[in-house]
């Protein structure tokens, strides 16, 4: 039979499984190709925080969700086009966000009867009319990848963890993407195992010609090049954006990089990622605890270093004692918070934007630090560029936000020109002649770096309060006020060093949607939306979120409307109103999942006034 | 060592003149108790720095919170006051940022054992070449009074007014538990002994954990007079010297005897024992220095002074830097336009 070729301007696919699946491996090859074939893309994994929950369980499955397109494409999709079920337990979980209409790919083996009590089904969905709005396909996907390897005498148990491989061959053909890629990625992950590298290889072969050869499919489809920026692209995830973003900023202060870390989910590939870059000088100490992790990097900050600690919310309540340290005196300092769903240990694998207030106020007594938030996979680079920056001008620890979404989530990332970077070298002191240690920069108010092995500058600093130009220990109470001003006004003059916060669309009219961090992408997509419909609604994103750019007031006030949509109950919405009192809204949604576009755009929809 | 820092510090090398104690002290008046034992570690700490041949700008002192730890304040050196039990944490930061600094620590049993006994014992086991010198007074001092992790069983205190049920640390013991390459205890009422041993834990290459007996006159007072003053110490301290049988007494009559794995004290008068039935300390045997650490809180013998410990173990620090010279050998000096541009790329 004839096989039709649809286009599409954009699909959403979730691959979704039992944990030990490796629907996260299959995800990020059809991100990887996707984008090597030059589809914009936003991608979502979701997985649970056990490492291998008991098999067929509702709560053991792990999904990663792909929106890829020939259109700019800014969210991970709201709702998926395709769901590729690897178990029951994988189609009751995720049936709820696929499209009505949406097609179904399931493997019929992981719907035997333990399966379906598993899964909580009374009677086998796949049997019954409960899938008759959707395109059902069904595929004995364990029985063919056996068949595929029969003659290969491989254990059940390698055979079996092969079966990702044959769905996404079939998702490569349904989507007409070639699986070079993968067969190469396949070849130099396992160029130990041989016997591996053939049967994955054979597998997503086979997976791709039965989709071609079976009648199941009759239809193909073709997602063209998205018309991008012309340049030299990669796919990256938040992660490898702060640890790049890291590294760059090292390389552009001419300093060493010092990464003072504890393992916390999700930020523990950043850790991963920067010890592998040892050549570029990159220190990086796991730490005994969250407490060690940030003072050893203050020590590092002292002896010269660019210091960097990364964690998640619980690590930074850890952390507390010591960014006031820091702050206290006065050494340059990145902590990168990667938010996940609190409080306590609350959702480790899921995301929330619950930390903002703990990084604007989180200390004892008064301990203002800039704090600055990334609002794509790829602007996690820029971000933590620019907290180097600033750190190292203000001689000030510097809070980073990113989140589990934006930390795993990845998209194309249009490489930056190296030379292109600034060069953000900061200048130690050597003259030993009037040297005090708290002696400030005029315009900037900050104290001078003077490392030690410098002659003549010895010197104490401490978490004592400090009188003011000598740095000596002081209780004087004109003198402790002084340098509480002192150090809030630092800060505030950040504020001087920054570009005006722009807003997309128009800079006056009716609503004006404000967002920060890893919302950005279901903001923009609603707000577009609704221009096209004619609607008078802009979007204004802070990256900096302490101290803001000083035209925010400005702008919030051309506006009938303010609307502040964020993952938690609240928080940047009580800063904008306590700062401009200005009666904004909030839009709040705490599942740990980011936002819909959709559901922003009923908001908007609310606001205004109808369609 | 980044282009930047290299540009301002100075090399290793020895200072070109002789310093003396005095160069160590700093211009800031010095505020312990009158009487406090730490003006006596101060002393003798100033007094030998010179002997060390290290220039003062590369050498740094960090401390956490507490009595002992002001001390930064009065070292002409570079110096860190930082925040309660972090100072292991941050002059490792530290060392491993600048390992050719010669990084000190100086700690007490509450800073050091109590809020700071996760940092202390991984430090110790990582085997970063920073000297420590915990001050133990047994104590609180600085919040006045209450009972600390190595205070005597029973002890009252204003938190423990019916007796602390706590067991205490032997600090020895923790340290060498922790595999610890350099483990010495001192007194502050023995200004030569200690100097001898803070000479040493400079010299070792490795953590050095130097436990120092130091008196709080104020809130403790007397707590090691039967082993630091003249009428008592002779028949309560055995002094460990590497290759000498282990003597005591006034008259250096009574000796420990290796009574299979138990210490025991033994009198070389009478002709049943001789010089000959004594341990003969080895610094460089680390079951000897666990059997020797363990007769700190038996009362029938006495309380072993000296280095119980002192062998070679690669420093973290060294190896850190290995690493880093055989990815460089492998794969050249990092090269940032390489690394943004590595993985799966594609050009539009």
């Amino acid at each position: 039979m004839v096989k039709k070729t649809k286009s599409l301007d954009e699909v959403t696919i979730r691959f979704a499984g039992d944990s030990g699946d490796g629907m996260q491996l299959t995800g990020t090859q059809f991100t990887n190709t996707s984008a090597i074939m030059g589809n914009d893309l936003s991608t979502l994994p979701d997985y649970p925080a056990e490492i291998r929950a008991p098999q067929g369980t509702l709560f053991g499955v792990s999904g990663f969700q792909i929106h890829f397109g020939s259109t700019e494409i800014n969210t991970p999709g709201d709702q998926c086009d395709v769901l590729v079920a690897m178990n029951a337990a994988a189609l009751k979980v995720n049936l709820r966000s696929l499209v009505d209409g949406g097609a179904i790919i399931v493997n019929t083996d992981g719907f035997n009867d333990k399966n379906l009590r598993l899964a909580g089904y009374e009677s086998n969905p796949l049997a019954d009319a409960s899938l008759s709005k959707y395109q059902l396909f069904q595929v004995d996907i364990t029985k063919l990848t056996a068949l595929a390897l029969a003659d290969m005498n491989l254990p059940t148990k390698i055979v079996d963890r092969t079966k990702n491989f044959f769905a996404l061959g079939m998702m490569y053909w349904m989507y007409n993407r070639s699986v070079d890629t993968t067969v190469e990625w396949i070849r130099s992950k396992f160029k130990s195992k041989p016997d591996i590298v053939e049967a994955n290889t054979r597998v997503l072969k086979a997976g791709w010609s039965f989709a071609e050869t079976t009648e199941i499919f009759n239809v193909r489809y073709d997602v063209k090049a998205a018309s991008l920026p012309r340049g030299k692209y990669r796919n990256i995830t938040g992660n490898t954006a702060v640890a790049l973003g890291l590294v760059a900023a090292a390389s552009k202060a001419k300093l060493d990089l010092f990464l003072g870390s504890y393992p916390i989910t999700p930020a523990s590939d950043i850790l991963h990622e920067l010890s592998m870059y040892k050549e570029f000088g990159v220190k990086t100490f796991q730490a005994e605890d969250e407490i060690a992790a940030i003072t050893s990097a203050i020590g590092a900050s002292f002896g010269g270093a660019l210091a960097a600690t990364t964690t998640s919310g619980p690590g930074v309540a850890l952390k507390t004692e010591a960014i006031g340290l820091a702050l206290m005196v006065e050494l340059p300092l990145l902590i990168v918070n990667v938010q996940r769903g609190g409080p306590s240990t609350g959702l480790p694998t899921k995301t929330e934007q619950a930390d903002l207030l703990q990084a604007l106020y989180g200390r004892n007594g008064e301990a203002p630090v800039p704090v600055l938030a990334a609002s794509t996979p790829s602007d996690c680079f820029n971000t933590v560029f620019e907290a180097a920056r600033i750190a190292l001008k203000f001689m000030t620890p510097v809070m980073v936000l990113s989140d589990g979404y934006l930390g795993n989530g990845s998209e194309p990332w249009l490489l930056p020109n190296v030379k292109d970077l600034p060069d953000i070298s900061p200048k130690f002191r050597s003259d030993p002649n009037n040297y005090l240690p708290y002696l400030r920069d005029e315009a900037t108010l900050s104290r001078e770096w003077a490392i030690p092995g410098t002659p003549g500058l010895e010197h104490r600093i401490g978490g004592l309060e400090k009188q003011d130009k000598t740095g000596n220990v002081n209780y004087e109470p004109e003198n402790h006020e002084k340098m509480v001003h002192l150090r809030a006004e630092k800060v505030e003059r950040v504020a001087n060093d920054i570009p005006p916060a722009k807003v997309e669309g128009d800079e006056k009219g009716d609503l004006l949607v404000v967002g920060w961090g890893g919302t950005y992408g279901a903001i923009r997509s609603a707000v577009e939306a609704k221009r096209a419909e004619g609607k008078s609604v802009s979007h204004l994103h802070l990256r900096y979120v302490n101290p803001l750019q000083k035209n925010v007031g400005e702008l919030l006030y051309n506006f009938k409307h303010v609307l502040v949509p964020e993952i938690n109950l609240g928080q940047l919405i009580k800063v904008l109103r306590s700062k401009y009192l200005v009666p904004a809204v909030g839009l709040n949604k705490i599942q740990g999942q980011p936002f819909k576009s959709s559901e922003i755009e009923e908001k908007i929809d609310a606001i205004l006034g109808g369609k | 060592m980044s282009v930047l820092v290299e540009e301002v510090v100075s090399n290793s090398e020895p200072p070109a003149v002789k310093y003396t104690a005095k160069n160590f002290q700093s211009d800031q008046d010095v505020r312990w108790c009158p009487g406090c034992g730490d003006y006596s570690i101060l002393a003798q700490v100033q007094r030998i720095m010179p002997e060390l041949n290290v220039k003062r700008e590369n050498t740094v002192f960090v401390s956490g919170i507490g009595c002992s730890s002001r001390f930064p304040y009065y070292m002409d050196t570079y110096g860190f006051h930082s925040i309660h039990g972090r100072a292991t944490a941050i002059a490792s930061g530290l060392k491993l940022a600048r390992p050719e600094l010669s990084v000190w620590v100086v700690t007490g049993d509450g800073d050091g054992l109590s809020i700071g006994g996760n940092h202390m014992i991984h430090l110790i086991r990582r085997n970063i070449d920073i000297n420590v010198m915990m001050f133990n007074n047994q104590i609180y001092g600085l919040t006045k009074g209450q009972y600390s992790p190595t205070s005597e069983f029973g002890k009252v205190t204003k938190s423990t007014p019916m007796g602390s049920i706590d067991y205490p640390f032997n600090p020895a013991s923790l340290a060498l538990g922790a595999s610890g390459t350099f483990v010495a205890r001192t007194m502050d009422r023995d200004p030569k002994h200690l100097q001898q041993i803070i000479k040493r834990a400079a010299e070792h290459k490795g953590t050095s954990f130097v436990e120092i007996y130091q008196n709080c006159n104020v809130f403790n007072d007397g707590a090691f007079f039967t082993l630091t003053e003249k009428e008592s110490r002779d028949e309560n301290v055995v002094y460990l010297e590497h290759g000498k049988p282990l003597l005591f007494g006034k008259e250096k009559d009574k000796g420990i005897h290796l009574d299979g794995f138990t210490p025991t004290v033994v009198s070389l008068k009478g002709g049943k024992y001789s010089v000959n039935d004594l341990i003969i300390h080895d610094e460089n045997n680390s079951t000897l220095a666990f059997i020797l650490a363990n007769m700190t809180y038996n009362h029938a013998l006495p309380r072993p002074v000296g280095i119980f410990l002192s062998i070679e173990r690669p420093t973290y620090e060294s190896q850190m830097t290995r690493q880093i010279q055989v990815a460089i050998e492998k794969r050249g000096v990092g090269d940032l336009e390489k690394l943004l541009g590595s993985g799966d790329t594609w050009t539009i």
